[in-house]
């Protein structure tokens, strides 16, 4: 039996990550659209008010490469192409003027998902599996980069095509980071990802897929 | 055995009890308030249980949709919530019920993957008492009970004491209370869990690899009510420890 003993270590600034990914729920504008008047019916009440977040644990991390395993009963894997903001510096109480200052810069990530449909709560067996959060083999410094919201994010799982924008956020990235930062303090290293879109593809056993982004580079995986 | 972690003279250490109060590694033996407590393990991945205690269901019964029988509720949070020992925990001007939560938590010592529950005790390395505070008025019916709710710097302690598993011979049949400001308002017992440890251990490790360092928090008895500036509150579990906290404002921490 083999565990997962993930490279945290590389050669862009922060130079290594602290192996925590928080990323946050229903952040794509259409996501949270395609629920229509459902958020107000039972059991939610009410649209999300503060960013709600889930935990992607160290368990989930897997790096450029790696074969995911498909679980028992499960068909496909949702594949959540997104960026995550790697903290340069501890982030507490920031605001939305200073948020990116204290980010070192991106990294491509696939948050892998068993699909679920309900968010009443928190889903642990479907957003926690092993080897389900891909993460990129570089940190691209935001200064390359510019807006992180402005990237358009692409994904190739055989031959399907999709892409992934980050823009059209109800927390774009400065926000996201002022309002998460409110009650938990961001240290270096740590990976806020910045959501991810609906209609993603599926990953099948057996299937490859490839994320990418101008002047990112690619991040590659698949699942068995 | 216990062993605690500490931060004396410019250094974290390993201590263990002493009849004076703790005894470093090193041999120096120091009064308990002449540290700085941390969590007794470097902790990895800390995953929660909600609504594992029979009468806790029942107490909340009238604002929930699920009964008992469903799955476990859980959670995850990560490591920059956890605060040691005798540490201050913020309460946020605007909250109006802010309340704790004793817990034991299990520390994972072995790896483990989908284990089967008579196997599972094998990968315990100890417990340690948990004080698993949430803030209700943060509450929203989205992945709940919500990070903002649970999540928040200050408000998971832990410790005084990682008590080794081997130490424990029934960790089902522990007395736990909490004390705010001398009066018990929490008792319980472990042993009305509705999912035991080797149950979570075959549930948890059934989706995910339990690491060494990661603490499984078994969750709450009834008796949680609101606390306020200036409370202390200390969590207890018999044979186990016990956890000292001190709720603190915003002016504290400079808000």
């Amino acid at each position: 039996m083999t565990y997962p003993r993930p490279p945290l270590f590389y050669d862009d600034p922060p130079y290594r990550l602290s192996g925590v990914v928080y990323g946050p729920l229903l952040n794509q504008r259409s996501a949270l659209g395609r629920l229509g008047d459902a958020v107000n019916q039972p059991p939610y009440k009410a649209p999300p008010r503060g960013p709600v977040l889930y935990m992607k644990p160290r368990n989930t991390l897997a790096f450029d490469g790696q074969r995911t395993a498909i679980p028992d009963g499960v068909q496909a894997m949702r594949v959540g192409a997104t960026l995550g903001l790697v903290l340069g510096r501890a982030a507490c109480r920031v605001s939305t003027e200073t948020a990116l200052d204290h980010v070192a810069g991106l990294a491509l990530v696939a948050d892998l998902t068993v699909p679920h449909d309900k968010f009443y709560r928190p889903s642990a067996p479907f957003v926690a599996r092993d080897a389900s959060c891909f993460i990129g083999p570089r940190i691209v410094p935001l200064a390359q980069i510019g807006d992180p919201n402005a990237v358009t994010l692409s994904l190739r799982i055989g031959d399907t095509h999709a892409s992934a924008c980050m823009a059209d956020m109800v927390r774009p990235a400065a926000r996201l980071l002022a309002d998460v930062t409110e009650f938990m303090t961001l240290s270096a290293g740590d990976l806020l990802l910045l959501g991810t879109c609906p209609d993603m593809p599926l990953l099948g056993r057996g299937q490859a897929f490839v994320v990418g982004a101008p002047g990112m580079g690619e991040l590659h995986g698949g699942a068995q | 055995m216990k062993t605690a972690r500490v931060a004396y003279g410019g250094a974290i250490h390993a201590a263990t009890p002493h009849e004076r109060g703790l005894r470093l590694a090193d041999g120096r033996v120091l009064r308990e308030e002449d540290v700085v407590w941390l969590p007794p393990v470097e902790v990895g991945t800390l995953i929660v249980l909600g609504l594992n205690y029979a009468d806790h269901v029942k107490e909340l019964s009238r604002e929930l949709t699920v009964t008992g029988k469903d799955e476990p509720l859980v959670f995850f949070k990560g490591p920059g919530a956890v605060v040691g020992h005798r540490a201050q925990t913020r309460r946020p001007k605007d909250a109006t019920f802010m309340h704790y939560e004793c817990e034991l938590g299990v520390v994972i010592g072995k790896p483990a993957r989908n284990v089967k529950s008579s196997e599972a005790m094998a990968h315990v390395a100890g417990y340690t008492v948990c004080n698993d505070y949430a803030i209700r008025d943060y509450l929203e019916n989205w992945y709940r009970p919500n990070l903002r709710v649970k999540n928040r710097d200050t408000c998971t302690g832990m410790g005084p004491w990682l008590v080794d598993a081997a130490d424990v011979p029934d960790p089902h049949k522990l007395a736990l209370r909490t004390r705010v400001n001398g009066k018990v308002t929490q008792q319980g017992t472990t042993a009305n869990m509705v999912n035991d440890i080797p149950a979570l251990i075959e549930y948890l490790s059934g989706f995910m690899t339990l690491l060494p360092g990661d603490v499984i928090l078994t969750g709450t008895p009834d008796g949680v009510v609101n606390v306020d500036e200036g409370d202390e509150v200390v969590c207890e579990i018999d044979g186990i420890g016990s956890l000292q906290n001190t709720i603190v404002g915003d002016d504290v921490f400079g808000r």
